[in-house]
C-alpha cells in the first residue's frame, strides 16, 4: 500500500508546455513516521538534496550526473541508471525526496532482510521476482565500468563474465539458471562476509 | 572531489550496498566519523555584517580559509563568532560560492580588490562561473594591460644594467628614451625625405638650357644626384648595420618586414655600383631603381598609423581577395559580353577580351576614361548594365570590409582570448579533478608506506614523510573506492603505471593467472592474496636473480617506489630502478617527493621458500602462480586484520 507523498505544487509553464514540476514533500512528522530517521537527520538529508535539486525532484540525468563525481575514473552512468530504477518506486521517472528518503531507510536503517530485499530489487531489473543471468551479467558490467581503463590487474572483458559466473554457482542452489528471493536470502544470510559488509554503512547519516 | 555534490556522498555511500552482495571479498572497514557533533551554526563576522552559515556549508571546501582549520586564527572567544576585517560586500559573493558552489563577479567590484579578497579566502578564481567568466577576464587583462604600461614607463626612467648592446636595440625601439636615440630617429627620418624627394626631382624636366631640350634634372646633374644617393645609401646602410647588431635574435631580425624593406631599400645602389661597366644589364639596372621607391616605407618606423594599416590590410587579406575575386568575375563576365557585342562593328576598339577588361575596369569603377567606347547599340546597353553593375560591386563591399576589419580584427582577438582562456581553465579544473583520483592513489601509496613502517619499525622514514591529513570527507570517499576495488578485484591505478603494466605483461613470457582460477576457489583468500602473490619468486626473470645471489644472505625488502611527479623517471625500465636502488639507498625524483626506501632486513631463515632468496619489488608486477603456498604466518595476519590494503612482506 503506497501512498502518494508530497504533491506537485506548480508547474512553470513555458510556451504552453508544462516543463518543470517542483515537488514539496510531505510534512516532516509524516516522514519521521514512515521512515526509521530522525527530526534532525531528515532536516540535513533535506538540506543536502533541496541544494542540489531546487525544484524538489532529482531526474535521472542529474542523478547520473551527481553519481558520476565520485567516480572520476570510470564510467558510472549504467550503475546509477540502475539504482535510479531503485530509487524511483513510484516509476514516474524522477526521484523526489520521500523516495529518495524512504529508499535510504531501508538501505541504512533497515533490518537485514531489508537491506537484502532491496539489494535484489536492485538486481532484477525487471522486477519479475528472478535474477536472471543476463540481468546480472548487466548489472555487473555497470559495476566494472565504474573500475574504468587503469586498473591492476589489467581488466579483461571476460571478468564480469566469471564474476556472474561464481556468482550464480553461489547463489542458484536448484540450478534453474534464475536466482529467486528465497535462494538469494538464504545464501547471503549463511554468508559471513556479506552479512558484516551490509551493516558498514549504517552510521552513514 | 567536486565537493559540491559533498551533500551526496552518504547516499553514494548507502548505494554501495549494491555490491555487497556481489563482492568475493571482505570490504575495508569505513573510516570512523568522530565529530559526532551536530550540524551548529557558525557566525563570520566581517567588519561588524553578521554572516550565519552551517558549519557543513563551509566544510564543503576544505582547502579554502573558511573551510579548512584556518579560521581557527579568526575564532573570537568572547563573542563565540569568527571576525575578519575584510569587505563585507565582497564577501557575499564569497559566502555564495559555499552555499551554491557557484562563484560570481560582481560587476561593480574593482577587479584587484576581488581578486584580494579571493585570495585571502583560498579560492582559485577560475571556478567563477561561465555566466560571469568573460567580464572577470576581460577586465583583469586590462587591469595588467594598465599595470604593463606602468611597468614600461617605470622602466625607461630607472636604468637596469644592460650592456651596450642591449641599450642601442632599445635606443632603435624606443627612440624617447635618450637623447641619442631621438637625434637618431630624427635625422634617419630626414635621410629617407630627402632620399624619396631626391627620386622624385630626379625626373622632373629642368629649366632647358639654350642649346639642348628639356633633360630630366637626373641627367643634368648626375653629380650632385649621384652623391645625393650615395650619402642617403650610407646613411641607411650604417644604420641597417647597427640595427643588425644591436638585434637580440638577428636570424629573426633579418626575417622581419622592415629589415627586408631596408635591405630592398638599399640594394639597388650596391646592383648599379657594380653593374655601371656593363652595358646591356644598364637597361635592367634603370628599372631596378624602380625599388628605392620603397624607401618610403621606412616611413612606418617611423609613424604608428602606418604600422597599424599594414596589420589590418594583413589580417584582412582573406576578405579583400574575396572582393578581389569577385570584381575579378564581374570583369570578365562583362569583357566578354562586350567584347562580342562589339565583334560586329568596324573599327572597334574591342579587339579581344584581354582589351574589353580595360573598358570594364575603367567602366565598373565609374572613371570613364572614354578611350574606349562601344559603338553597337547592344554594346551600349550593356556598357550601361556595366557601369551600374559596376557601382554596386565596387562601393557595397566597400564598407563591408571597413567594417569588417574592425569586427573581425575584435572578433579574432576574443576568439583567441577565449580559447587561450578555455584550455588554461580547463587544464586547472581537470587538475583539480584528477587530483581527486591522484589523491585516492596517493592516500593508498600513503598507506602502504605506513604499513610498512609499521612492520619494520623504522624512523628513519618518519621524517620524510609528509603525511597529509585528510579530512573526513575525503577519507570517507576514499573509503567508497576501495569498497569497489574490492568488489571487483581489481585496483584503481594511475595512467602511467597502467601503462608500465601493460608494457610489462607484453614482455612477459610467463602467462598471468586469469582470475576465473582464483576466483573459483571462493576463498577471501585467494582472492586478495592475488596482491601478495608478488612476493612469489619468478623463476624468470633474471634481473633480480643476478642482485640478489650476491647479497648473500642479507635481504632486502623492497625500494617502495612511492609516487614520482617526474614522468621521466616512469620510462626508465624496472631493471634501472633495481640497479639504481642497490647503488644509493635513498633516490630523489627531479620533484622532490619521491623517496625511493630500501629497509634492509636480516633473513628470518624459516620464511625463506626457496633458500635463494629473491628480492622483487612491490610494483606492479603481474600475478603469477605460486609455486608453493605463501608462508603462512604472514598470510593469517593479514586476513585477520582484514583491513589492509596492501601487505609488503618479507620473503
Amino acid at each position: 500500500s503506497k501512498q502518494v507523498l508530497g504533491h506537485a505544487l506548480w508547474s512553470i509553464v513555458e510556451d504552453g508546455e508544462l516543463s518543470t514540476v517542483c515537488y514539496r514533500p510531505e510534512g516532516l512528522d509524516r516522514l519521521v513516521q514512515q521512515t526509521k530517521f530522525s527530526k534532525k537527520e531528515l532536516q540535513v538529508l533535506y538540506r543536502g538534496f533541496k541544494n542540489e535539486c531546487p525544484s524538489g525532484v532529482v531526474n535521472e540525468e542529474t542523478f547520473k550526473s551527481i553519481y558520476s563525481q565520485f567516480f572520476p575514473q570510470g564510467d558510472s552512468s549504467m550503475y546509477a541508471h540502475f539504482l535510479f530504477e531503485a530509487f524511483d518506486t513510484q516509476n514516474n521517472g524522477s526521484v523526489s525526496f520521500e523516495d529518495f528518503v524512504i529508499s535510504l531507510s531501508i538501505i541504512l536503517r533497515g533490518s537485514i532482510t531489508d537491506k537484502l530485499n532491496w539489494a535484489f530489487n536492485l538486481y532484477d531489473i525487471n522486477k519479475d521476482g528472478c535474477i536472471t543471468r543476463e540481468e546480472m551479467t548487466e548489472i555487473m558490467h555497470s559495476i566494472y565500468d565504474m573500475m574504468g581503463k587503469y586498473t591492476y590487474p589489467h581488466m579483461k572483458d571476460s571478468a564480469p563474465k566469471e564474476h556472474v559466473d561464481s556468482f550464480f554457482q553461489k547463489m542458484d542452489k536448484n540450478n534453474d539458471g534464475v536466482v529467486t528471493m528465497d535462494e538469494f536470502l538464504e545464501t547471503c544470510q549463511k554468508d559471513e562476509n556479506i552479512m558484516q559488509s551490509m551493516h558498514m554503512f549504517d552510521n552513514v547519516i | 572531489m567536486a565537493t559540491g555534490v559533498a551533500a551526496w556522498l552518504p547516499f553514494a555511500r548507502a548505494a554501495a550496498i549494491g555490491w555487497m552482495p556481489v563482492a568475493n571479498c571482505p570490504m575495508p572497514i569505513a573510516p570512523r566519523d568522530n565529530s559526532k557533533k551536530q550540524d551548529e551554526l557558525i557566525i563570520l563576522n566581517v567588519s561588524g555584517r553578521r554572516f550565519q552559515t552551517w558549519r557543513t556549508t563551509l566544510d564543503r571546501y576544505p582547502d579554502t580559509l573558511l573551510g579548512s582549520s584556518e579560521k581557527d586564527f579568526f575564532y573570537n572567544e568572547e563573542t563565540k563568532e569568527y571576525f575578519f576585517d575584510r569587505d563585507p560586500d565582497a564577501f557575499r559573493s564569497i559566502l555564495n560560492f559555499y552555499r551554491t558552489g557557484k562563484l560570481h563577479y560582481p560587476r561593480h567590484e574593482c577587479i584587484s580588490a576581488y581578486d584580494e579578497e579571493l585570495t585571502f579566502f583560498g579560492i582559485i578564481p577560475e571556478i567563477i562561473g561561465d555566466c560571469c567568466y568573460e567580464e572577470y577576464k576581460d577586465r583583469k587583462r586590462e587591469n595588467l594591460e594598465r599595470l604593463q604600461d606602468d611597468q614600461e614607463e617605470n622602466m625607461d626612467l630607472k636604468m637596469p644594467n644592460m650592456n651596450f648592446r642591449e641599450t642601442m636595440w632599445r635606443a632603435f625601439e624606443n627612440p624617447h628614451t635618450s637623447t641619442m636615440a631621438l637625434v637618431f630617429y630624427y635625422v634617419t627620418g630626414f635621410f629617407i625625405a630627402v632620399s624619396v624627394i631626391t627620386n622624385v626631382v630626379e625626373t622632373v624636366p629642368c629649366g632647358a638650357t639654350a642649346n639642348q631640350k628639356d633633360m630630366p634634372c637626373g641627367e643634368r646633374y648626375t653629380v650632385a644626384f649621384f652623391c645625393m644617393d650615395t650619402a642617403c645609401v650610407m646613411i641607411f646602410t650604417v644604420e641597417y648595420l647597427l640595427r643588425l647588431f644591436a638585434a637580440p635574435s638577428r636570424y629573426r631580425f633579418m626575417r622581419s618586414v622592415m629589415s627586408i624593406i631596408d635591405v630592398v631599400a638599399i640594394l639597388p645602389y650596391y646592383i648599379g655600383l657594380v653593374m655601371t661597366n656593363n652595358e646591356d644589364v644598364s637597361g635592367a639596372f634603370v628599372t631596378l631603381r624602380v625599388f628605392r621607391v620603397f624607401r618610403i616605407f621606412k616611413f612606418s618606423r617611423h609613424s604608428q598609423g602606418l604600422r597599424i594599416l599594414g596589420y589590418t590590410l594583413k589580417s584582412c587579406a582573406s576578405e579583400l581577395g574575396f572582393l578581389l575575386f569577385s570584381l575579378t568575375m564581374a570583369i570578365i563576365i562583362f569583357a566578354t559580353v562586350m567584347f562580342y557585342a562589339e565583334k560586329g562593328s568596324s573599327s572597334s576598339k574591342f579587339t579581344s577580351i584581354p582589351a574589353s577588361f580595360w573598358y570594364t575596369i575603367v567602366t565598373m569603377t565609374t572613371l570613364g576614361y572614354g578611350d574606349m567606347v562601344p559603338k553597337t547599340i547592344a554594346g551600349k546597353i550593356f556598357g550601361s548594365i556595366c557601369s551600374l553593375s559596376g557601382v554596386l560591386v565596387i562601393a557595397l563591399p566597400v564598407p563591408v570590409i571597413v567594417s569588417n576589419f574592425s569586427r573581425i580584427y575584435h572578433q579574432n582577438q576574443r576568439a583567441d582570448k577565449r580559447r587561450a582562456q578555455k584550455k588554461a581553465r580547463l587544464t586547472r579544473i581537470r587538475i583539480a579533478k584528477s587530483g581527486s583520483a591522484n589523491a585516492f592513489l596517493q592516500s593508498k601509496r600513503n598507506g602502504l608506506l605506513n604499513e610498512l613502517l609499521e612492520l619494520t619499525g623504522t624512523e628513519e622514514d618518519e621524517q620524510k614523510l609528509t603525511q597529509k591529513s585528510i579530512s573526513l570527507l575525503e577519507s570517507q570517499h576514499h573509503h567508497l573506492l576501495h569498497c569497489l576495488e574490492k568488489t571487483t578485484a581489481h585496483e584503481f591505478v594511475d595512467e602511467q603505471i597502467y601503462e608500465q603494466n601493460c608494457l610489462e605483461t607484453a614482455l612477459q613470457t610467463y602467462p598471468s593467472r586469469s582470475p576465473s582460477v582464483s576466483s573459483h576457489d571462493s576463498s577471501t583468500r585467494t582472492c586478495c592474496s592475488r596482491k601478495r602473490k608478488r612476493n612469489v619468486p619468478l623463476p624468470n626473470t633474471s634481473l633480480p636473480t643476478t642482485h640478489s645471489t650476491h647479497q648473500g644472505p642479507l635481504q632486502e625488502l623492497s625500494a617502495i617506489h612511492i609516487q614520482c611527479g617526474d614522468p621521466l623517471s616512469h620510462t626508465a625500465s624496472r631493471s634501472n630502478l633495481n640497479l639504481k636502488t642497490d647503488e644509493s639507498s635513498r633516490i630523489n625524483c627531479k620533484s622532490g617527493r619521491i623517496t625511493t626506501a630500501i629497509i634492509s632486513l636480516p633473513t628470518p631463515p624459516a620464511l625463506t621458500p626457496d633458500g635463494d632468496g629473491l628480492h622483487r619489488p612491490p610494483q606492479r608486477r603481474p600475478p603469477q602462480p605460486p609455486s608453493h603456498p605463501p608462508p603462512l604466518s604472514i598470510q593469517t595476519t593479514t586476513s585477520s586484520a582484514g583491513a589492509n590494503i596492501v601487505k609488503v612482506s618479507a620473503l
